[in-house]
């Protein structure tokens, strides 16, 4: 029944023998001891274990590891880069983006997906995005507030001038209201 | 983190000292836990809500592989571990034997090597049950053909307790002689704290030493030694209770479950650690709910709206075990805080608790004891009276508040109230929402035959238990306590006996630490959860942290300051009459260059102490509060009601509060934005639901339901500050405040919404199909 | 929760597939996205004895209009959907409902067709597809079959796919000029299956009356439903407010909601009548826009 996997993880591959039930949150926690990706429900209602399955952001107590093999995954200890915060770690805790910190890994990764394809998004989109990541804690102000003011830093550093507000809300626009 | 001045450090929005590892995956809490020859527990739990337990099999389990051992009320009745004390004083069933009471109750453990193998054995665990007849609902559990669901207790009745307060006849008087009565019946329904990260334990026996490890979920590792030992009969000093980074608790994690008592005797048995973390099932069907208060509040009042009294009775629906984690004097809490702001003559106020076939609690969900349910009852009830006497609902307000110069200020139901100033809050919350322009607005869209409403609710809170002649748990006394430790250096090492689970406190308490010595915020490391080295504690739930461990901070740091006054003198070559503490240093009268710091002050207790004087730097405080404080404030909610389907849709919430000094404006911003997102999930989606059986119908995500960033609405928060005059730095809890005061605000909105349709009241949550259903009846078709 | 043991096979090519489903027959499920089964296996309603992960396959992901159809690929996520320009820009009713399916992790994962053979009368595309008038593509031992999505969809958590099939294709008629959709769904929160959702896809002639209406509903039946006097009642008519109401009345009347913890028999069917009402008024916007 065992089978050996090797899962690449934070570009780093990680073999462990296991069941093919074996869960990629419990394979990230236990085969590859990273425990920054946590399990907060049994129904894939809560989004603790939010992980980056080839960069889209998948919940991984609801996908075998098996199912990942050969893909790419990357989880909150991968977001750093060289021992620098990356700019959505840096302004969850300048903007108070985290209480309890057990979503935490989670809303990161979920809105560094989020940043990767949407460099200006507005507060609806962000909080859209961020839907299906449950936080009991923050209320989700402040992590609204991180998102975009990661968002401004990433900007800056891309390009020297920062776009202004009026993109977010066109973005934001675009997109359209989806509920009656 | 850039270094602060030391001179200010309260007050100060200084980014958290515990956020780092969390932002990088790097905090450790229970299920991260992995010890060498780990295995893991799993748990049968019964089906049926009441049934007579006719046989446990086992056999089926043991053979499958990787099951080491299986577990059940009956082994554990052999070690007496069969039962085991709540801390409300009654007792609940670890593992079940006799019978079961409520659906999901633990019938027996199972542990394994693996995770898999630990649920595939407690799947195999075969039990036979004869199903019983279950009690749901609290009013029938006491009619005399009700079945009696507690065998096993001397008295033969489903009647756990009667707890009164105030002054029966008199308040019936002030009722019968009234210009007006209101009468409001008011369910709080069942809710549950559901923190995201569920409770776990990894339970570590060592045979080698003869001591137990236990690292829990807990809001009060402290306690939950003391009552382990009690318990298991190991000797205190042979436990060690470590409780890591805690994912969320809200009340949820104050109690001790079964899941745990399991684990110990698993780890004792095979001497091996032993893990079980509970599944979100779990956590929603067996562990600490909250509220479930059937309430009757009754208003006299004068025709000009000033009250002359209340009148509340409530009915307390426990589950089947009264496990809720109340202090002993107070059956039913801090209820009687149910007066709220207003000046009431006189009160009465009375709670029976009842036992039912449903899961044991309640605790205090994010909130003081039982202060929720009295905050909404009050609010609720005056809008009643308002809408009664045709006046508007923020004047009838101000028209009873307990006046500035009253305080403090002694409720009919016999608290004395620090401090306040309710008026000053409501203003600033009816000037920041711009409410006569709203209310103007509201009669426009009236005539067009839209629906929008305004609530306020002008709460007062009661937190910080408590003063030792007053507040126990299970006999031990509710102080707090903190021990300082001034390294050579003058970095310092802060040990609580309060365990924050995202309160801040690892930056608020460094801060308070920094203020009193004079140091930075960096200099300061602050530490909780492990008994061995944390000074004796309550732990941290009711708001108490920073009306108590935070006063004890600030008292340990004078404490240490008396000694480091000595050494200033000595240092500065005078007496110790001649030294003053000024500007965050010790200063020579007269001379205030001639100075030195707390870190010369350090050194010099290492290095150069004073002839006579003990070296060294350190103090411990425990600290015992002289009243409770009495946070208040003003919400003010707006909603626009969509008549086709019943949405109601929050247009905006201001929320002004006042928790006396703020010391990080930062933080207790973001513990109101998390309450009001709280008090906004159980006043429109957060219920534990049973059906008439007594099945759970509420027992995960999908159908308990926890507001997403999507429905929550953004909240606009202001402040007032009115110290409290007892505490060392003036400060109140805060973390509970909004959502103890903001249910009534969005159900009193939406009522006034309605009101036209000559709606009152509508019980929590306030579902799409309630609203709906009233404007059907009353021939709106939308 | 843990799921009960299981083997897991990913083929690498359809057919190969086939013939892991016809070898291990009822033992054997596929598994797509997953986002359904996973959560069903940890709770340990479904039991396989076998995964076949279909998802190591190549070309099963295409989403194309060709010669008037849109083609659906099997391996198409509720994400791509909602991404896809070609969607938002011709399958309004494609583009909302992809929108609201469940949350945005899920969609990520999710595929429409799983959805489809899941057949939960709540899912969120059956009664979309069914107003879009979709027929789906089963590929099993003896090669392709066609039908449509309404014979399809046979009972709650049942349809006419055999065990040794894999739904192949989902394919929607492309959309004629002066046409348009819109899905509207009443959910508790975010991630919550439909208290009641409607779908529609309507097209007008040149004088604004109604060629062509497609009015499906979800969550209020045993399966997903197709409103068809209400569908017959629009054809030949000009949206005006009497006519959109009689429609809702008349879709309202065709559900057969049950009463459960996310509102009762009558809320559902009034939720119907609503949401008809304003789907239609947004898709007769769109298509008249144009």
């Amino acid at each position: 029944m065992k089978r050996e996997l090797t899962l690449t993880i934070n570009g780093q591959p990680y073999t462990g023998v296991v069941e093919p039930r074996r869960l990629l949150v419990h394979f990230i926690r236990e085969e590859a001891g990273l425990t920054g990706t946590h399990v907060g429900c049994d129904t894939t209602s809560c989004g603790a274990c939010t992980v980056l399955l080839d960069g889209r952001p998948v919940k991984s107590c609801t996908l075998f590891a098996v199912q990942a093999e050969g893909h790419a995954v990357t989880t909150v200890e991968g977001l750093a880069r060289e021992g620098e915060l990356h700019p959505l770690q840096q302004a969850f805790w300048e903007q108070h983006g985290l209480q309890c910190g057990y979503c935490t890994p989670g809303m990161l990764m979920t809105g560094a997906a989020l940043l990767e394809r949407r460099p200006d998004p507005g507060e609806e989109e962000i909080r859209r995005a961020i839907s299906g990541n449950l936080c009991r804690c923050t209320g989700y102000q402040n992590i609204v507030r991180a998102i975009q003011e990661a968002a401004r830093a990433m900007r800056g550093a891309a390009e020297p001038v920062s776009a202004g507000q009026g993109a977010a809300g066109a973005a934001s626009a675009a997109r359209g209201g989806m509920v009656p | 983190m850039s270094a602060v001045q030391a001179t200010d450090v309260i007050g100060q929005r200084i980014k958290r000292k515990e956020d780092p590892r969390f932002i990088q995956g790097l905090g450790r809490y229970v299920d991260d836990i992995t010890l060498p020859r780990m295995v893991y527990m799993a748990l049968v739990r019964s089906p049926y809500a009441h049934a007579r337990l006719k046989a446990i099999r086992t056999e089926a389990a043991l053979a499958m592989p990787g099951v080491l051992a299986v577990i059940t009320g009956a082994d554990l009745e052999k070690a007496g571990l069969a039962w085991m004390p709540t801390l409300a004083g009654d007792r609940q069933m670890v593992l079940a034997t006799g019978k079961v009471l409520f659906q999901y109750q633990e019938v027996a453990a199972v542990v394994a090597e693996t995770r898999e193998a630990a649920f595939d054995g407690a799947e195999a665990v075969e039990v036979e049950y004869e199903p019983l007849p279950a009690v749901v609902d609290p009013f029938a559990s006491l009619r005399p053909e009700s079945p009696l669901l507690r065998e096993d207790r001397e008295e033969k009745t489903n009647h756990i307790w009667h707890w009164e307060a105030g002054e029966r006849e008199a308040t019936e008087a002030a009722i019968r002689s009234a210009d007006v009565v209101v009468r409001q019946d008011v369910v709080f329904q069942r809710v549950h704290p559901a923190p995201l990260e569920p409770c776990g334990c990894v339970a570590d026996y060592n045979r080698g030493t003869g001591r137990l490890t236990l690292y829990v979920t807990s809001q009060a590792p402290h306690a939950h030694r003391t009552l382990l030992s009690m318990v298991s009969g190991l000797p205190e000093h042979m436990i060690r209770v470590i409780s890591p980074d805690v994912g969320g608790g809200f009340g949820n994690k104050v109690a001790i479950y079964p899941g745990y008592v399991c684990a110990v005797v698993a780890s004792l048995r095979l001497g091996r650690p032993v893990k079980w973390v509970e599944t979100r099932t779990e956590n929603l069907t067996s562990t600490q709910f909250a509220r479930d208060y059937h309430m009757t509040a009754e208003i006299a009042a004068g025709r000009d709206g000033r009250v002359k009294a209340l009148r509340v009775r409530a009915l307390a629906d426990h589950g089947a075990f009264d496990a809720q984690a109340n202090p002993t004097r107070y059956p039913a809490g801090l209820f009687s805080i149910c007066t709220g702001s207003y000046d009431f003559p006189t009160a009465f106020a009375e709670v029976d608790a009842v036992y039912t076939n449903k899961a044991p609690g309640g605790v205090a969900y994010r909130c003081s004891f039982r202060v929720t349910e009295a905050s909404y009852l009050i609010e609720r009830t005056m809008d009643v009276l308002a809408d009664e006497l045709g006046i508007d609902p923020a004047e009838l307000r101000r028209r009873n508040f307990v006046p500035p110069a009253k305080f403090p200020y002694r409720s009919a139901l016999g608290w004395t109230y620090d401090s306040g100033d309710y008026a000053k809050a409501l203003d600033l919350a009816l000037e920041t929402v711009g409410y006569e322009e709203l209310r103007r607005e509201q009669e426009e869209r009236r005539r067009r035959g839209e629906l929008m409403g305004i609530g306020l609710s002008s709460f007062t809170e009661i937190v910080g238990a408590g003063p030792n002649h007053l507040f126990d748990i299970a006999g031990i006394k509710m102080f707090d306590s903190c021990e300082l430790r001034v390294h050579p250096t003058g970095k310092v090492l802060a040990r609580f006996g309060t365990r924050h689970q995202g309160q801040g406190h690892e930056t608020t308490f460094a801060q308070v630490v920094a203020q009193e010595l004079g140091l930075s915020v960096d200099d300061v490391i602050v530490e909780e959860g492990d008994t061995d080295t944390a000074p004796y504690g309550l732990g941290t739930y009711g708001s108490r942290s920073t009306p108590t461990a935070g006063a004890a901070a600030a008292l340990a740091a004078r404490r240490v300051r008396e000694k480091a006054l000595k050494i200033a003198a000595h240092l500065l070559e005078c007496g110790e009459e001649d030294v003053q503490w000024a500007d965050g240093r010790f200063q020579v009268q007269g001379a205030p260059a001639r100075s030195v710091t707390m870190k010369d002050v350090a050194l010099a207790a290492y290095t150069n102490p004073p002839p006579g004087l003990e070296p060294g730097l350190e103090a411990v405080f425990y600290y015992d509060p002289p009243n409770l404080t009495f946070p208040f404030g003003t919400y003010v909610c707006v909603v626009d009601i969509d008549k086709g389907t019943g949405d109601v849709k929050v247009r905006r919430f201001v929320a002004v509060d006042d928790c006396g000094t703020v010391i990080n404006p930062m933080i207790v911003e973001g513990q109101i934005h998390g309450g009001l997102t709280e008090g906004f999930g159980i006043a429109f989606m957060q219920e534990i639901k049973y059906d008439e059986d007594g099945n759970c119908l509420s027992g995960n995500f999908t159908e308990y339901l926890l507001p997403t960033a999507v429905e929550t609405p953004r909240w606009e928060t202001a402040r007032t500050v009115t110290p409290s005059p007892h505490h060392p730095i003036g400060a109140k809890g805060v973390g509970e405040s909004p959502n103890v005061g903001s249910p009534a605000a969005f159900v009193n909105a939406v009522v006034d919404a309605l009101s036209p349709l000559g709606v009152r009241h509508i019980d929590m949550p306030v579902t799409r199909e309630k609203v709906w259903s009233i404007l059907r009846s009353h021939g709106i078709r939308g | 929760m843990i799921p009960a043991a299981f083997d897991y096979a990913a083929p690498g090519s359809l057919p190969e597939a086939v013939e892991l489903l016809r070898r291990h027959g009822e033992e054997a499920k596929v598994i797509a996205g997953g986002q359904s089964l996973i959560p069903a296996m940890r709770f340990r309603l479904a039991r396989p004895g076998v995964l076949v992960d279909i998802q190591r396959i190549p070309g099963l992901d295409f989403l194309a209009e060709e010669e008037g159809v849109l083609r659906i690929g099997p391996l198409v996520r509720h994400a791509e959907m909602e991404a896809s320009p070609l969607i938002r820009d011709r399958y309004p009713l494609l583009a909302e409902t992809a929108s609201v399916v469940a949350d945005p992790l899920v969609r990520n994962l999710g595929t429409v067709a799983g959805s489809l053979v899941h057949a939960d009368p709540a899912g969120d595309w059956g009664a979309a597809l069914l107003a879009a008038r979709a027929r789906v593509v089963l590929t099993g031992p003896g090669g392709e079959r066609e039908l449509a999505l309404e014979d399809f969809l046979v009972d709650t958590f049942t349809t006419a796919i055999s065990p040794d099939e894999i739904l192949t294709e989902i394919r929607v008629p492309a959309p004629a000029p002066r046409s348009g959709g819109a899905y509207l769904k009443i959910e508790r929160k975010v991630g919550d299956f439909a208290t009641a959702a409607v779908g529609v896809q309507v097209a007008f002639d040149a004088d604004g009356r109604c060629t062509a209406a497609g009015v499906g509903l979800c969550a209020v039946g045993p399966t997903s439903l197709r409103a068809r006097e209400a569908e017959a009642f629009l054809a030949g008519k000009r949206f005006e407010p009497e006519v959109l109401e009689r429609a809702g009345e008349l879709a309202a009347a065709a559900s057969s909601p049950v009463a459960d913890t996310r509102g009762s028999e009558a809320y559902k069917r009034d939720m119907v009548r609503i949401l008809t009402v304003r789907a239609l008024a947004r898709a007769a916007e769109r298509a008249l826009a144009a």
